[in-house]
């Protein structure tokens, strides 16, 4: 069994309004060094699958077709092998 | 002679909430039939216009719509879609349409990260689709938005398309039509507030026309989208 941890990100050329509220409110506590605040998602989840290249497949799929909407999100993810 | 009545499949997925100003607006405003289509149904009951209404179908839960564009009676609606039959998403219906990709672009959060509900004006851009017969171009129509990411947004090329092709039916604008960005209520690119597809027979709109379609409600205006389809419908 495999373990996939996914990112799913606002492009860079898309403008993340909530990122940019997060950044005031950081800014509002006193904290002026932080910029580029970008807020995503993260999701999680177990794939039965013999191989990793499987596990990236059935991911890959998910991603694509559901969990990210390509024309305004990015997404990454991480495979972990679990016993 | 009396022209017969057509019928307004309006479906219904979890979280919808505009279901039943939309089943008012057609079946007791229009006087058309008008029925109720279960998001776990695969039969569209011999509708002649698919109504995707407003709301927050699944929660709005990972994106809008994105959830309700794999529900059973959404693969119906995408095949009626691609056979020619008319389908209109409002609001939620809208974003709908867009995962489903029936239409294309996203709904981003609005600019001013706030829920937008109030009247606004439309400029109808396009009244020669079978949504806006009873209009002309340059009309102002007042009819409310209520929604938090209405924020139109696609590619360059694909706006130039959109553009080009004359898909773009609804600009958001001042009452006298002019398009500014103040009247641009959620930061939709080049002010659009309503889109069709090439073939012309899917339409798109975050605007409510069911909820302006008496004027005990403040507006009238939205009825035309109805006499409209009722029309076009009628003559097919």
């Amino acid at each position: 069994m495999y373990h996939s941890k996914i990112t799913v990100m606002l492009r860079p050329s898309i403008l993340d309004p909530q990122g940019k509220a997060v950044e005031h409110a950081i800014h509002s506590l006193g904290v002026a060094s932080v910029h580029n605040v970008r807020m995503g998602k993260r999701i999680e989840f177990d794939v039965d699958a013999a191989t990793r290249q499987e596990a990236e497949r059935i991911t890959e799929e998910a991603c694509k077709k559901l969990l990210a909407n390509p024309v305004m999100e990015d997404y990454t993810f991480t495979l972990e092998e679990r016993k | 002679m009396s022209l017969s009545k057509i019928k307004f499949g309006v479906v219904v997925f979890p979280g919808s909430n505009c279901d039943h100003d939309a089943y008012h607006a057609a079946k007791h405003v229009m006087n058309q039939e008008a029925e109720f289509i279960w998001h776990k149904e695969t039969d569209l009951r011999g509708s002649d216009v698919i109504i995707l209404p407003g709301g927050f179908s699944y929660g709005d839960y990972l994106r809008t719509g994105a959830i309700a564009r794999f529900s059973p009676v959404m693969q119906e609606v995408v095949r009626f879609a691609n056979n020619g039959g008319t389908v209109i998403g409002i609001c939620n219906g809208f974003q709908v349409l867009l995962e489903a990709g029936l239409l294309p672009g996203v709904m981003l959060r609005n600019r001013s990260l706030r829920f937008v509900c109030k009247f606004v004006h439309l400029k109808v851009e396009n009244a020669s689709t079978r949504f806006t017969s009873e209009c002309r171009n340059g009309d102002v129509l007042k009819i409310p938005v209520a929604h938090g990411d209405g924020n139109y947004f696609a590619g360059d090329d694909v706006v130039k398309s959109l553009e080009d092709n004359n898909q773009v039916v609804f600009r958001y604008c001042e009452t006298d039509g002019s398009i500014t960005d103040e009247a641009n209520p959620n930061g939709s690119l080049h002010n659009i507030a309503g889109i069709v597809n090439a073939e012309g027979n899917v339409m798109g709109m975050m605007p409510h026309p069911e909820r302006a379609s008496e004027l005990e409600l403040g507006s009238a205006d939205g009825k035309k989208i109805f006499e409209s389809l009722i029309h076009s419908v009628v003559l097919v």
